[in-house]
């Protein structure tokens, strides 16, 4: 450790930030730039009978008009993880059309686009595309849309069936329920969430004829991937001669992970016009066409023993996917989150049945916490419902059934009934220091004073678990994953001893160009200022698999370690070198090398300079410093803590108000604490959101009724308390770093933690359940309902 | 239509659209891009400036209401290239991350801190319940608007 790492260093980013000087994709204009509006539909579910663009093309500054006719010899966008039935049949994947011709399949598909000299004409000329719809009923809900006669999103597809899927012992889960001295059920349903980065999409495409050359400016979170998966699966093109840039970008939480059609469209479209084409999602457009998260509709059951052990955890979900798959949809009700419902337990047998759907819905893909949130709700819930069942303190319950600690090193990890092996974990710590940090005994004494009032407090808990890291690619390999989700880094050492770092991690808030900075400006002994952080560019990086999973430091931050070890190796031997040593003879510290036992030093300036200037170097010896390495990870990282929600409800309003919050995280070893603690926060904040506020919500007819910030409601200000949050450190043993990531631990902690204390707030007025969110008129009810 | 304005200290004089809405014509006219559009419903804050020592949101006025204003947008609050106590104050307490929403907020708590130059926690939340932040959950954001009223 050096002395900037454990450092709350202020963030490099924040200048431009803060000054107005980011350049997010909308900001980028370039010479002859057109702009692109799309049609959309305002039907769930209509088929096409035709569409009229004759007036369109004749408007004001119209360039061109294209419909689904122009795309039907392109196949569209094709899912990235290949989840097969149970059977071995494989997975129902209709391609996301670019434009679509035959039938639209939920609000918002894209059916034409005008492309114009500026964006109020685009606009004023889409108005007159005529499109003619048949009508068709409409399944928005994956439990309705599996039932015989329901209405079928893709003709071809039957039952509108993704795949079915299970993992587990089954039999095993059956005895474990059958036989259980105590039987908690519920009924969940994880409400459909809009991940609403506050940047919209944006994307322009620039094709140069003179170079036979594309150029995509995209508001991505992945652009090699975007790249990767546009030339080779959906147009064709040679990714030599595509370069895709993604530099600041305004926020993402996993909805800009995903290959949009929208980026193959401009692309395309730029190509046929000669010009440049920018689109930038309105607000509503985000709304029905960034991939939406959650939506699981699960029947949960956990057996205990009579000494409130668990026996068996069983749970049966329908998980909506939407009208067609997005990149990562499918990993995510399985992979991500069957295999997480061991949680921070004991748990000796674990069965999951789940049924993947097609509804005439916006597509369904990983939203931070992906799957893990959902996993961590059902557990969590199960826990608290089954404390106050069998009338043990909801900490004491979790207690009696956690993991014993484990480092990884002396002990080996832990083999879940699950399919994973985590890598090391001190659940009980995490535990004692949330309640000490929280004054439990204290504040269950001012819940009963309270009670005695007639105001009705509650505390609520949340052990969560999450496997993050993403992914060792021959695990996810195995698993059907198209792709593998390694991670590069290329160091570039200066003449003058300034270092570039080209990361294939992507930094969209997450603090990369400070964080990558301390750990690089440590390794080699010199001032941050030397070091450039630069990501976003598939021109300037060898490769990348982008951020999310909250993979950045574990996976991204390892692959720079490995090149740091290479730069170093190589400096050693030049020092050697120039000092007439043993490369053994040398320490290196304090950017510098030094014969050991003497004076005798060269700095990293003087070696870098000397690489650059090899005038005697030695035959065999390369001049330059530059190293390249691929980082594939060797497991998952599975960060862990307990949260703790107070709450009050007001009984006569419904009006649940959250009073504290205390969120205990485990992420590993942390590089910048500030960065950490601003991310755990962030992160509590979405999950509260989810609890308290947040619901995406269709009508019987398929339209999208919370489709503005007026009707989707979100956390702002004055809706949140301070988020206290502090971290325990048990290091991975697998990586370089020891880290384990750290941006979707609040999210997935948060939710249940605050809905566990809502009920346990209304528990004397016989409040057992509550479905998210919280609203007023919602907890109101229930409390009527439970006292009448 | 012709409208001119003051931006930043430096007069602008521009034939807009009479549709045009301020933030466009600072964003595309004037090629301001620091003020951010992040909805179309006048609910996320991320376009607020300041117009006649209002803040504003800027999507939700004409370019042509604004004939003759004195406007500042993020790009004009610091001088002499020091940064503004708020813009400090929002980097020293890490009350951003992705960045989007920041200028709009900063912008929003210029006109707090003019009104109420020691803002309780209550009254900064109070203050910045009109824009959206999706990253920080405003904690580090209410510290930061203290940090600078603290060194203001």
């Amino acid at each position: 450790m050096g002395k900037l790492i454990g450092e709350s260093v202020k963030r490099v980013e924040d200048r431009r930030f803060t000054t107005g000087t980011g350049q997010y994709t909308d900001d980028i204009v370039l010479p002859r730039m057109t702009h692109a509006h799309i049609v959309r539909s305002h039907l769930a579910h209509a088929r096409i009978r035709s569409v009229n663009t004759a007036a369109a093309k004749s408007a004001d500054g119209v360039v061109t008009v294209l419909t689904g006719e122009d795309f039907k010899d392109i196949g569209g966008v094709p899912c990235g993880w290949q989840v097969d039935f149970k059977d071995g049949t494989t997975m129902h994947e209709p391609k996301h059309p670019i434009l679509v011709a035959d039938k639209v399949r939920h609000v918002g598909d894209a059916v034409a686009v005008v492309i114009a000299e500026t964006k109020g004409q685009a606009r004023d000329a889409a108005e007159l595309v005529e499109v003619d719809y048949e009508e068709l009923p409409v399944v928005t809900d994956a439990t309705e849309a599996l039932k015989a006669g329901a209405p079928q999103v893709h003709d071809d597809l039957p039952n509108n069936m993704v795949f079915d899927w299970e993992l587990g012992d089954q039999g095993a889960t059956d005895t474990g329920i059958a036989n259980a001295h105590h039987v908690t059920k519920l009924e969940i349903r994880n409400q459909r969430l809009v991940p609403n980065a506050i940047e919209p999409r944006s994307y322009i495409g620039d094709y140069d004829a003179a170079r036979d050359f594309y150029t995509l400016y995209t508001s991505s979170q992945n652009p090699h991937v975007i790249r990767l998966l546009m030339c080779a699966f959906v147009l064709e093109l040679p990714e030599h001669k595509v370069r895709v840039v993604s530099r600041d970008v305004g926020g993402g939480f996993g909805s800009k992970i995903y290959h949009y059609t929208e980026e193959a469209l401009v692309i395309w479209a730029s190509k046929q016009i000669g010009r440049p084409i920018k689109w930038t999602a309105e607000r509503s457009e985000s709304f029905v066409t960034d991939a939406h998260g959650r939506d699981h509709n699960t029947t949960a059951e956990m057996g205990f023993d009579d000494a409130g052990k668990i026996t068996a955890l069983r749970v049966r979900t329908d998980a909506n996917l939407g009208a067609y798959l997005s990149t990562f949809s499918t990993c995510i009700p399985t992979y991500l989150h069957g295999t997480l419902l061991q949680g921070q337990y004991t748990t000796p047998a674990i069965h999951i049945s789940l049924n993947a759907v097609f509804t005439n819905t916006t597509a369904v893909d990983a939203y931070r916490g992906a799957g893990r949130p959902e996993a961590t709700y059902l557990i969590e819930r199960l826990m608290d419902t089954a404390a106050a069942e069998m009338n043990i303190d909801p900490a004491e319950l979790r207690k009696r059934n956690f993991i014993p600690p484990f480092d990884g090193v002396n002990q080996p990890g832990y083999q879940t009934q699950v399919a994973l092996q985590y890598d090391s974990g001190n659940y009980i710590a995490a535990m004692e220091k949330a309640l000490e940090t929280i004054g439990y005994q204290d504040l269950r004494r001012e819940q009963e004073e309270a009670r005695k009032q007639g105001r009705y407090l509650g505390i609520g808990f949340s052990s969560y678990i999450e496997a993050c890291g993403i992914a060792p690619s021959a695990v996810v390999g195995s698993l059907g994953a198209r792709a593998g989700l390694f991670e590069s880094a290329n160091i570039r050492v200066q003449p003058t001893g300034k270092v570039s770092v080209y990361t294939g991690s992507h930094s969209h808030g997450q603090g990369h160009e400070t964080t990558f900075a301390q750990l690089v400006a440590d390794n080699l002994g010199i001032p941050m200022e030397n070091v450039e952080i630069v990501h976003g560019d598939t021109e300037q990086i060898p490769f990348g698999m982008g951020t999310y999973g909250s993979r950045s430091l574990a996976v991204g931050g390892s692959a720079i370690s490995r090149s740091l070890d290479k730069v170093k190796e190589k400096g050693a031997k030049i020092a050697a070198h120039l000092l007439e040593a043993s490369v053994d003879d040398l320490d290196f510290a304090d950017g510098k090398w030094t014969v050991r036992g003497t004076d005798k030093s060269k700095a990293f300036d003087e070696v870098s300079l000397a690489a650059y200037v090899p005038h005697n170097f030695p035959e065999g010896m390369e001049p330059g410093i530059e190293f390249n390495s691929f980082y594939d990870p060797a497991n998952f990282t599975y960060p862990f803590g307990t949260h703790i929600a107070v709450v009050e409800v007001d009984p006569d309003t419904g009006t649940v108000t959250l009073q504290r919050f205390v969120a205990v995280d485990d992420v590993g070893n942390i590089i910048n604490p500030m960065i950490v603690d601003g991310q755990i926060q962030g992160g509590v904040a979405q999950g509260v959101g989810q609890a308290l506020l947040e619901s995406a919500n269709y009508d019987e007819s398929g339209q999208f009724s919370t489709g503005t910030y007026m009707d989707y409601a979100m956390p702002r200000a004055d809706d949140l308390p301070s988020i206290e949050v502090s971290q325990n450190v048990t290091p991975c043993p697998h990586n370089p770093l020891g880290v384990k990531g750290c941006g979707e631990a609040g999210t997935i902690g948060a939710t249940p933690a605050v809905v566990n204390a809502a009920i346990d707030a209304l528990r004397p007025l016989g409040v057992t359940d509550l479905e998210m969110p919280l609203s007023p008129p919602r907890v109101w009810s229930a409390i009527q309902q439970a006292s009448a | 239509m012709q409208v001119t304005m003051t931006v930043n200290g430096a007069s602008f004089t521009s034939d807009v659209e009479s549709r045009t809405l301020l933030v466009q014509h600072l964003r595309d006219n004037l090629n301001l891009t620091g003020t951010h559009v992040g909805c179309d419903t006048s609910s996320c804050g991320a376009c607020t400036i300041v117009v006649n020592g209002e803040a504003v949101k800027s999507c939700t006025l004409l370019a042509v209401q604004c004939n003759g204003a004195e406007i500042t947008t993020i790009e004009g609050l610091a001088s002499n290239n020091a940064l503004h106590p708020i813009q400090e104050g929002f980097r020293e307490k890490h009350g951003l991350q992705c960045g989007f929403c920041t200028p709009g907020m900063i912008m929003a708590s210029w006109q707090l801190l003019e009104r109420n130059p020691n803002p309780s926690d209550g009254e900064i939340r109070h203050a910045l319940e009109g824009n959206f932040c999706r990253c920080t959950g405003y904690d580090n954001i209410v510290k930061a608007v203290q940090w600078a009223a603290q060194n203001s």
